[in-house]
């Protein structure tokens, strides 16, 4: 089936089968491999990306479902070759080691701050829940995500 | 993770949805937000044919005030219910418990629909539209029909849908200041409840309704029975599991989970009684 | 020379940002999965559903009819292709039993998760379709999932070795015959406890991803892999597939974690790469979370015996340790040798004398195997002896810490006679290149306010309590920097513990540091930087780092161990000694003086007391390029590699202490604080170091309190995906205050030791005594992890009988 999908400002159109997930759109038809996979059971958050403006796990979406939708990835956050105010701040407070929950953790967080902009680090740990990390122990993570916020 | 192949269509309107289950047969499912189903889809656990995607139907999703209820469209996301500032002010209790769904971004794709469809008894929103006595209305090929929420659980995972039913409207009745809680006990955040009470209280009426304590959501009708008797909140909560038949399973025995319940009930009903 | 004599660049010790970031924060980073391979078909493993079963038959015909399959193997079909069993490194006994174990089962399925058959197709969807068409006939055989159960040999799970032991392997040390006997009939106390270390899964948030590339009219081929450890890859494909080893390169690409997790050889890297030399087509394999839980390797896995003579002071006399040792169902790179990284341990940070049992006997069970998982062995021992500790303090009615200050190596125990600084030897025969224990624990109880804590305590931890306080703390010595060559010939390990670095000053003054460490989140390419920035006094951003490539760096033994500064970093710095020493020849000889009139400073020489007379390093770089005037016998280029082979283990130590609070109605366990101080000697980057202990402490929380690999009866693990596998999320865990002492090590130039693993050595043991501490009062002295909110309430039931 055609799903059409404007991915980080680009109208998109590709053949695909019914049971193609977005994420499987984005990172092998759209070609942007910074949305990454972490599960199969839409527990680690690693896949999310936006959709119509809000955080969602790409793994748990069907492409068809996502269909005339407005995607923004990773890859879409920089502007004029500045990173988002959110990637700098995972930057400048070592909220990242190996990278992989990375993107997915970026995304959830600039979700989280649209929706409740000046979180306590209480606020910040619940609003993550939903992405799981290995490496940093979400000290700096959640250290990150209150900075961005104070910006 | 690749879910096995099968068909997609997409239907403009619940009368659409209806027909196209009824053209496909047993081997059709709805899909609506995709929050219980495709998880299981792509571990081949679930494996149909067709989907039938009524995500679209956008008049199915709101909140509206029907004066001694309010009426829910089926496919409003758990993050809409939660946000409703009509379910804050006369259903609070339904609203904070679909904060307790999944993650935000599961909350922002599930709907409250979709999850009493697919009657969970570990999910938050079916025990707790049971406790609040709601009333269900589903629509099949010829027309509407109610069915409450106390005869809607008929088993794991099995309700009162007819396979070529599909659940339209959750009419809860307003809780008129009753004082309310909800529990959720889980060793992660994001998990599924160990154990999770809804429960209101409001002049020596009450409704107590159980997570994840049976094959189906629970309604602890003892504990109301006694509390309508002048039972105290504790002797009433010691009553909590008389009405549930709990599994073991990685996280809880069914004596700890039975413990769960009666610990759960009794804070609840003080947090209520408030 | 000591580094602080040398430290004139003020670029070692800064909180730098990490160069590694921007890519991987804005997608650009490549993990294998993300690499274009034109052509590339690909591998899906179809995985036994037994736990122990004869594979009686594989019909193959309809998944190999279907659209998009390439072609459908067995573990019959590919026998022939292997030249060698899949590598074990460490048989750490000349008796232990290694069973053959290949890519693809051949006869018999041993564990859930075992790979029975591969097939090849031209999109991932079409290969994982046929999977389900292939159909297989066992005959299942009794699991067997109990480690006592798998010593009895009821069931024998590799027939042609005949038992399910392993290997024995003892560490006695004994001042005379008989000493550890007779402490323990001299003691004033004794205490005798037995643990469980439950399997682990090391949840690296990549899963596996292999690609393999071959080059079909030269027979060389690149290697993609998710892996710790491209170099010893390399030659173990080659030596498995017998391929020559110049022909086999191994990339690691960005590598989203390990934790000892990808520090193997795995099947699906040498399926894809004899997959692709047989089809001459890239073949490639990427790894669902679900098998990921079977097919890569577990951690842990111990049944420890542990008893502790003392005398009436409480002073430690004897330690007797016997461990059962869950191999699973093979021995895969270095599972034998899990168990021996512990061996020197269970003594602690205490003086201990020469009174020592410690015996290992590992045995094979019908599970996916285990192999090392961060900290590998030290965890273990550090938890054996810290609970015991706890367990000895209440047993004398005495606090936990007053008895661990009774205990401790002091510091002056480093020195000799005339002060001089010569470690401390312990009891095994090993040095412990420095520590102050003290000052470390002493830092960490101001923090955690222990006084305060168990001043409240006397208030909160009244009967009926519906929540209590409970503290633990933990103090630690870490074993790492793997390794000492030679010390790792006498515990019999397949190879040395070496690390290589090549540092080369371009004619543009920009430096490349190449080295043998592969990283897969640690930063090394900005702290290694900082260390060649150090050394030649050159801005860090003018230094790249190249690794994890065997076609740019040829020489390495990977990352594992906390061994990548200790012993890596470390050559690194020797490269850029030898960089010095040939550019003072090249100095001496354009000013005109003797090379050791020249002084070297901030990336100049200059002539001692005529600072006037100077050349930078730059100009330097440029000449050696253009070789116009060079002295007499000086090669060209300003270019130096050099192999650095520890003389001593690092030493790292520290104390860590947690507060909890449970709630005995629930069980539920509340980590309220968490404090860890930690000296890994210098620090590099401190913004680094925190990081690691930030993530070693929740990896070891996250044992204490909430994850464990379940088995049924049957063999079937049912924790195989992360909805059930309880890896803690952000507001499951508190946050962590890190402090430092800085002690540093003496047996390197940098004075550094490892920080990878502390954190998840100290941690579960100070959980756990947090939680045991606050659970005393209402006589629970013992409980296993995970202390989860059943676990909790079960104990709490067994003591108060329901009430």
């Amino acid at each position: 089936m055609q799903v059409s999908i404007t991915i980080n400002g680009t109208k998109q159109s590709h053949d695909v089968e019914p049971r193609t997930l977005l994420v499987h759109y984005i990172r092998e038809h759209a070609n942007l491999t910074g949305t990454n996979i972490g599960c199969d059971t839409s527990s680690c958050g690693a896949c999310t990306l936006h959709l119509d403006g809000e955080a969602v796990k790409s793994c748990t979406i069907l492409a068809a479902q996502a269909d005339g939708g407005s995607v923004t990835t990773i890859e879409g956050l920089s502007k004029n070759g500045e990173m988002h105010p959110m990637q700098k701040a995972f930057m400048e407070n070592h909220g990242l080691q190996c990278g992989y929950c990375t993107p997915g953790m970026v995304m959830a967080a600039i979700g989280l701050l649209n929706e409740n902009p000046k979180p306590t680090e209480d606020e910040v740990r619940l609003g993550l829940e939903g992405n799981l990390c290995r490496c940093t122990g979400y000290h700096n993570i959640v250290k990150s995500v209150l900075a961005a916020a104070k910006k | 993770m690749i879910p096995a192949a099968f068909d997609y269509k997409r239907a403009g309107s619940a009368d659409e949805a209806i027909a196209l289950i009824g053209q496909y047969g047993d081997e059709a499912k709805f899909l609506a937000g995709g929050h219980s189903l495709i998880p299981l889809m792509k571990l081949r656990l679930a494996q149909p044919t067709v989907l039938v995607d009524i995500g679209r139907v956008k008049d199915l999703s709101y909140v509206k005030d029907a004066g001694d209820h309010i009426a829910i469209g089926a496919l409003t996301r758990h993050m809409d219910v939660e946000k409703s500032p009509v379910l804050a002010q006369h259903v609070p209790l339904l609203a904070h418990a679909a904060s307790h769904v999944g993650d935000a971004q599961v909350r922002h794709r599930g709907t409250i629909g979709g999850s009493i469809a697919h009657a969970d008894p570990a999910s938050d929103l079916p025990a707790t539209t049971l406790a609040l006595g709601a009333t269900y209305v589903v629509q099949g090929p010829k027309g509407k029909r109610e069915i409450a929420a106390k005869d809607f659980y008929k088993g794991f995972l099995e309700s009162a849908l007819a396979a070529d039913e599909m659940l339209v409207e959750i009419k809860v009745p307003k809780m008129n200041g009753a004082g309310w809680s909800f529990q959720k006990f889980n060793r992660r955040a994001q998990d599924w409840a160990i154990v999770g009470v809804a429960a209101w209280r409001n002049n020596g009426t009450s409704g107590v309704a159980l997570v994840n304590m049976g094959s189906t959501p629970v309604l602890a009708s003892a504990v109301s029975t006694a509390l309508s008797k002048g039972a105290s909140v504790a002797d009433a909560a010691a009553h909590a599991a008389d009405d549930a038949e709990p599994q073991g399973d990685l996280n809880a025995s069914v004596e700890y989970r039975t413990h769960l319940a009666k610990v759960l009930v009794r804070r609840a009903l003080e947090e209520a009684s408030k | 020379m000591s580094i602080t004599e040398e430290r004139t660049n003020n670029v070692i010790g800064q909180r730098m940002l990490r160069r590694e970031d921007p890519a991987l924060l804005t997608g650009e980073a490549k993990f294998v999965n993300d690499l274009v391979i034109p052509g590339a078909l690909h591998l899906a493993v179809l995985r036994s559903p037994y736990a122990h079963a004869r594979i009686v038959s594989i019909d193959v015909s309809d998944a190999a009819s279907m659209p998009g399959v390439v072609a459908v193997y067995t573990g019959k079909d590919l026998h022939s292709t292997w030249a060698a069993p899949m590598p074990c490194a460490w048989p750490v006994t000349p008796d232990m039993k290694n069973p053959a174990h290949y890519p693809l089962a051949i006869d018999k399925a041993c564990y859930v998760g075992d790979g029975v058959a591969a097939v090849l197709a031209t999109s991932e969807t079409a290969s994982r379709d046929a999977l389900d068409a292939i159909d297989v006939v066992y005959e299942p055989l009794p699991a067997v999932i109990d480690l006592e159960d798998a010593l009895s040999d009821r069931v024998i799970i590799h027939d042609a070795i005949g038992t399910n032991k392993s290997y024995t392997w003892n560490l006695k040390v004994e001042s005379a015959e008989g000493a550890v006997d007779q402490a323990f009939k001299n003691a004033a106390y004794t205490v005798s406890e037995r643990y469980i270390q439950q399997r682990l899964i090391p949840m690296a948030m990549e899963p596996r991803a292999v690609a393999a590339v071959p080059q079909p009219f030269g027979g060389d081929v690149t290697l993609y892999s998710a892996t710790q450890v491209p170099h010893i890859l390399k030659v173990m494909t080659a030596i498995t597939l017998g391929i020559p080893e110049h022909q086999m390169r191994v990339v690691a690409p960005s590598v989203g974690g390990g934790f000892g997790s990808k520090l193997d050889v795995y099947a699906e890297e040498l399926l894809c790469v004899a997959l692709a030399r047989k089809h001459g087509a890239p073949v490639r394999w990427v790894e669902e979370r679900s098998e990921n839980t079977q097919a890569t390797i577990h951690g842990r896995g111990q049944i420890q015996n542990i008893e502790l003579a003392a005398d009436k002071d409480g002073k430690l006399t004897a330690v007797r340790v016997r461990l059962i040792g869950d191999m699973g169902a093979y021995l895969q790179l270095v599972t034998p040798g899990v168990p021996l990284l512990g061996a020197f341990l269970y003594g602690g940070v205490y003086h201990l004398p020469q009174a020592y049992d410690f015996s290992c006997t590992s045995v094979f069970t019908t599970m996916t195997p285990t192999d090392a998982y961060r900290g590998a062995g030290r965890p273990e021992a550090t938890y054996a002896i810290e609970v015991a500790m706890d367990a000895l303090a209440r047993t004398m009615g005495i606090d936990p810490y007053e008895l661990r200050k009774r205990n401790y190596i002091q510091k002056e125990q480093f020195y000799d006679a005339t002060g001089n600084h010569v470690g401390y030897t312990a009891f095994h025969g090993l040095n412990y290149d420095s520590g102050d224990h003290l000052a470390a624990a002493e830092k960490a109880m101001q923090h955690a306010n222990y006084a305060g804590i168990r001043k409240q305590q006397k208030t909160q931890n009244v009967p009926g309590a519906r929540k209590r306080l409970g503290i633990g703390m933990t103090s630690y010595f870490e074993m790492c920097g793997l390794a000492p060559s030679r010390v790792l010939a006498s515990l019999n390990y397949g190879a040395g513990g070496w690390e290589s670095a090549t540092v080369r000053v371009l004619p543009t003054s920009k430096v490349q540091v190449v080295t043998g460490t592969s990283p897969h989140g640690q930063g090394h390419e900005t702290s290694w930087a900082m260390i060649a920035a150090e050394k030649l006094g050159v801005a860090p951003e003018d230094v790249d780092v190249l690794h994890s490539d065997t076609a740019i760096a040829p020489l390495g033994l990977d990352t594992y161990g906390s061994r990548s500064l200790a012993v890596g970093g470390v050559a690194i710095a020797g490269a850029c000694d030898k960089v010095i020493d040939k550019a003072r020849l090249i100095a001496a000889h354009q000013l005109e003086c003797a090379a050791e009139d020249l002084q070297f400073d901030k990336g100049t020489f200059s002539v001692k007391g005529s600072p006037d007379k100077a050349v930078p390093i730059a100009a330097i770089a440029f000449a050696a390029f253009t070789a116009h005037n060079l002295p007499d016998g000086v090669e060209p280029n300003l270019e130096a590699q050099y192999t650095h082979d520890p003389k001593n283990f690092s030493w790292p130590f520290g104390t860590h202490i947690c507060v909890v609070e449970i709630d005995t109605e629930t069980g539920k366990v509340d980590v309220l604080k968490y404090v860890a101080v930690d000296d890994c000697g210098n620090q590099i980057n401190p913004l680094i170091v925190e990081g690691q202990v930030h993530g070693g402490v929740v990896q070891g929380m996250a044992q204490a309190l909430y994850e464990e690999a379940v088995y049924d009866k049957d063999g079937n693990l049912k924790t195989s995906n992360l909805a059930e596998y309880l890896v803690p999320a952000a507001c499951d865990v508190p946050p962590i205050t890190t402090d430092f002492t800085v002690t540093p090590s003496t047996t390197n130039q940098l004075g550094v030791k490892g920080i990878g693993e502390a954190g998840t050595i100290g941690a579960a043991s100070a959980v756990m005594n947090a939680v045991i501490d606050a659970l005393s009062g209402l006589g629970i002295t013992k409980l296993d992890m995970p202390a989860s909110p059943n676990n909790v309430w079960k104990a709490i039931q067994s003591v108060q009988g329901g009430k």
